[in-house]
Order: structure tokens, then sequence, then C-alpha cells
């Protein structure tokens, strides 16, 4: 465990960040991040965009570990904070969907989003970069939750907000229902009868006598190796 | 003796000078004086609703002026379930289970918009008024609602107990069971299993005989 001094990696004399103001909506300086992933990777960058003062790279969804890895362990990069991984999907149903990333470089005081897009006719799955970041277990088990989005190589892949069982799809899908694809008598009976026991991992539950009523799938996990549901 | 007959039934009869310190009154008047004013609320509080429960808890509202100010965090040492905010659908078995455990006889508060209906929250995840899994005795409206209205609830609260028939309705005293056959049966001994015994004693649980 090491001690980050934010900006550490800056040269000496650098001023201390003031609060940026009259910041332009579009264009601005990029995140030098960008050129050095072009140098690193080639075409696996894709475009960069600078929107409200904050850079926002294209990258090939296929190879987002290797991508994040370098980012982390480079010692000209140093991102060494996941702030967030999250998804979009469009309206437009012509436009893929996209996956997000927040890298954030404290050494460094650099911040850099990273889009790749997500074909919808494809099945949706990116690889997990769990391996690289542990912060990502639960932020892509919530993007799975929520948009259905695989993410390959994650430890412990399925639901974290909503409960194992639920049947109704994700719901931050834009073709999914505002108040759910089931009437509200059947959420509500389908909800009753779970048990709150059962929801968690056995590690979280010290009840080992509510073993035997948990999924069948569920039991393979916990006690098996730990492969997640893919 | 000094004992005389009560003029109202439901009014305590005193009158020093010639009752030598006596007081007569209906037991069941008593009893329900007794609960009314001594009701102790189990917080289930899950969004800005128990804000203002706290601040109708704390000095300027004052809680303890009902009795109330022992907020008991075991359901089975409650008589009131408070149920201060939106309850999702992952929720529902648990308030559903702390209501079980809660003994008789017990009432329920829904206080604000989203326990009482869903509120503006018309979508998947939130349950569409506790009184779909529960049974409610007293609403109270608001988004949030304020301290003051809060304590009307609890005063029409206690006019519903004191107004109980206590001593000759034994129904209120019979544990709430579900029938067996529904899929929503849990059963007394795996509630007792699965939850924590309170107090001081090990054997304190809701299903001992």
């Amino acid at each position: 465990m090491s001690v980050v001094i934010p900006g550490a990696a800056l040269p000496h004399g650098t001023p201390d960040p003031v609060t940026p103001r009259q910041i332009p909506h579009r264009g601005g300086e990029a995140n030098p991040s960008v050129e050095a992933l072009r140098a690193q990777f080639g075409e696996v960058i894709g475009r960069h965009d600078v929107m409200w003062g904050e850079t926002c790279v294209w990258i090939d969804a296929a190879r987002i570990r290797d991508v994040v890895l370098w980012l982390r362990d480079d010692p000209s990069q140093q991102y060494d904070y996941l702030v967030d991984v999250t998804a979009v999907e469009h309206r437009d149903l012509d436009l893929p969907m996209e996956m997000v990333w927040h890298l954030r470089s404290l050494p460094y005081r650099r911040f850099l989003r990273i889009k790749a897009s997500l074909p919808m006719a494809a099945e949706l799955e990116v690889p997990s970069i769990e391996p690289v970041y542990k912060a990502a277990n639960w932020l892509e088990r919530e993007v799975f939750d929520m948009f259905g989005i695989r993410f390959a190589g994650h430890s412990d892949l399925r639901r974290i907000l909503l409960w194992d069982s639920y049947a109704e799809g994700f719901p931050l899908r834009k073709d999914f229902p505002l108040r759910g694809r089931f009437s509200r008598s059947e959420q509500l009976s389908q909800a009753l009868s779970a048990n709150p026991e059962a929801k968690y991992s056995m590690e979280e539950l010290s009840i080992a006598d509510a073993f035997h009523e948990l999924p069948a799938d569920m039991r393979a996990r916990l006690g098996g190796t730990s492969t997640g549901e893919g | 003796m000094g004992l005389t007959p009560a003029t109202k039934p439901s009014l305590v009869s005193y009158d020093p000078p010639s009752q030598d310190g006596w007081v007569t009154t209906r037991l069941e008047f008593l009893v329900n004086w007794g609960r009314a004013n001594s009701l102790w609320p189990m917080p289930f509080g899950t969004a800005c609703c128990a804000i203002e429960f706290m601040a109708t808890a704390a000095s300027r509202f004052d809680l303890a002026r009902f009795g109330m100010e022992r907020m008991s965090y075991s359901p089975r040492q409650a008589d009131v379930l408070i149920c201060a905010g939106r309850v999702p659908f992952k929720l529902a078995p648990v308030i559903r289970r702390i209501y079980e455990q809660m003994p008789q006889p017990k009432w329920v508060i829904s206080m604000g918009a989203c326990a009482s209906s869903g509120g503006m929250f018309d979508n998947y995840a939130v349950v569409q008024g506790i009184d779909t899994i529960i049974p409610v005795d007293v609403y109270v409206p608001g988004c949030p609602p304020r301290p003051e209205a809060l304590i009307h609830g609890i005063m029409m609260l206690q006019d519903k107990v004191r107004q109980q028939r206590s001593i000759s309705d034994q129904q209120q005293y019979e544990e709430i069971t579900i029938d067996p056959s529904s899929r929503f049966y849990i059963p007394a001994a795996q509630i007792d299993e699965l939850s924590e015994p309170f107090g001081n004693s090990v054997h304190q649980t809701r299903s001992a005989p």
C-alpha cells in the first residue's frame, strides 16, 4: 500500500491547480494521455473529443484491458483510480451502445473518459477490467444488472441491485417499460416470495442453514470455484 | 367503602373526599389509556421521511410527550411500525417479516406519499403503497410530512387505540398467521432460527409458546 500524493508526479514548481473558469463547450486542450495512447496502441485508439474540458477517447472494446493496464502501470500515466464504469444506450436505435470508463490519475491530476462502441446486433460483451482494478467488480455487476452487458473474465458476474431471480430484463435499456414487464401483483408476489437471506453470498451471510434454499446455480457458484454466470 | 359507579363509562371518576384514595374506571379504559400513551415505535426509515421522523423524535417536537421516545429497534418489543419512506420490492419481504415479528397488538403508520401510495415513484422498483404488503392503520400524507403532520397521525392512532375493545375483542391477541399453503408462508421456527434473539434471554422468541 503506497501513499498517493495528488500531483506528486508533476514537475517541480507546477503551480497548484485553481478552479478553471470559462471552459469552452467543445475544443480545448486534450489530455496528453491520448497522444501517448496513440503512440502505444496505434489503430486500437479511435477519435477523441474534448467537451467541457474533459477528454473522451474512443477505443476498440476488445482491447480495453490492455489499455487500462498500460494506463495504470506506465510511469508516465499512473491512472490509479477507477472512478466509474457505466454504459449508454441511445434512443436512436441505429447508434451502437457505448461502454464508458472513467479513469483518474492522482499523481498527474488527469481525468480520462474512455468509450467503446458495442453494436446492438452482436452479443453485448466486453472484457472485464476487474483483473486490473478491483473496484470494477461491483461497477461491472451494476452495468450487467441494468444493461445486460456481459463482462468476460469477471469473477462473480451476477445481479447486484436487483435480486438473482429477477426475470423482467434490464431496467435501463430503452425497450424496458418504466413500470416493468409484469403486472403489479405479479411483481409483488415474486418479491414477497423471495427469501431475503438467500440474496447474499455465503461470505456475507453467516447462516449456513440457508444454503439449501439458494438456487442451484448459486449453490454451485458458492460451493465450487468462482467462475461467474458466463 | 367510597366506591361509586362512574357517571361516564369512559372517564375516570375521582372524588378525593368521598373516595378515600380509590379510583374506579373500566378495565378496558385503563388498558387502552396505558397502551395509547406508551406506543413504542419501530422506525422503518428508508428515505427523506425518516429525517422528518428524526426531527419529530428530537427535542423541538419531542415525541416523548406521547410516551414514544423509546425507539424499539427490535420488532419484538415494538407496538407501532412507522414506515417512513419508499419501500422497494427488494425490501418488501423484509418489512413484511418485521411486521410478522412484532407481537400483538400492533399498529402501522404509513408516513409520507411514497409509503402510502408509491408517490412519484411509479416505476418497476418501488412498492405502490405498503398496504399491499401489510395492514396500515394511519396514513400520513405529505412529501415529506412535517413533524406536525406525523404528530397528528400519531394522535389519530392514539384515538384509535383508546376506542378499541381491548378486553372483549380476543382477535387482537392472536398472532396473524399466513395460510400455510401460501407461498408467502414462513414457518415460525424458521423465523426464529434466522432472527437474532432479543432482550436478556436467548429464549425470547416469537414462536415460543
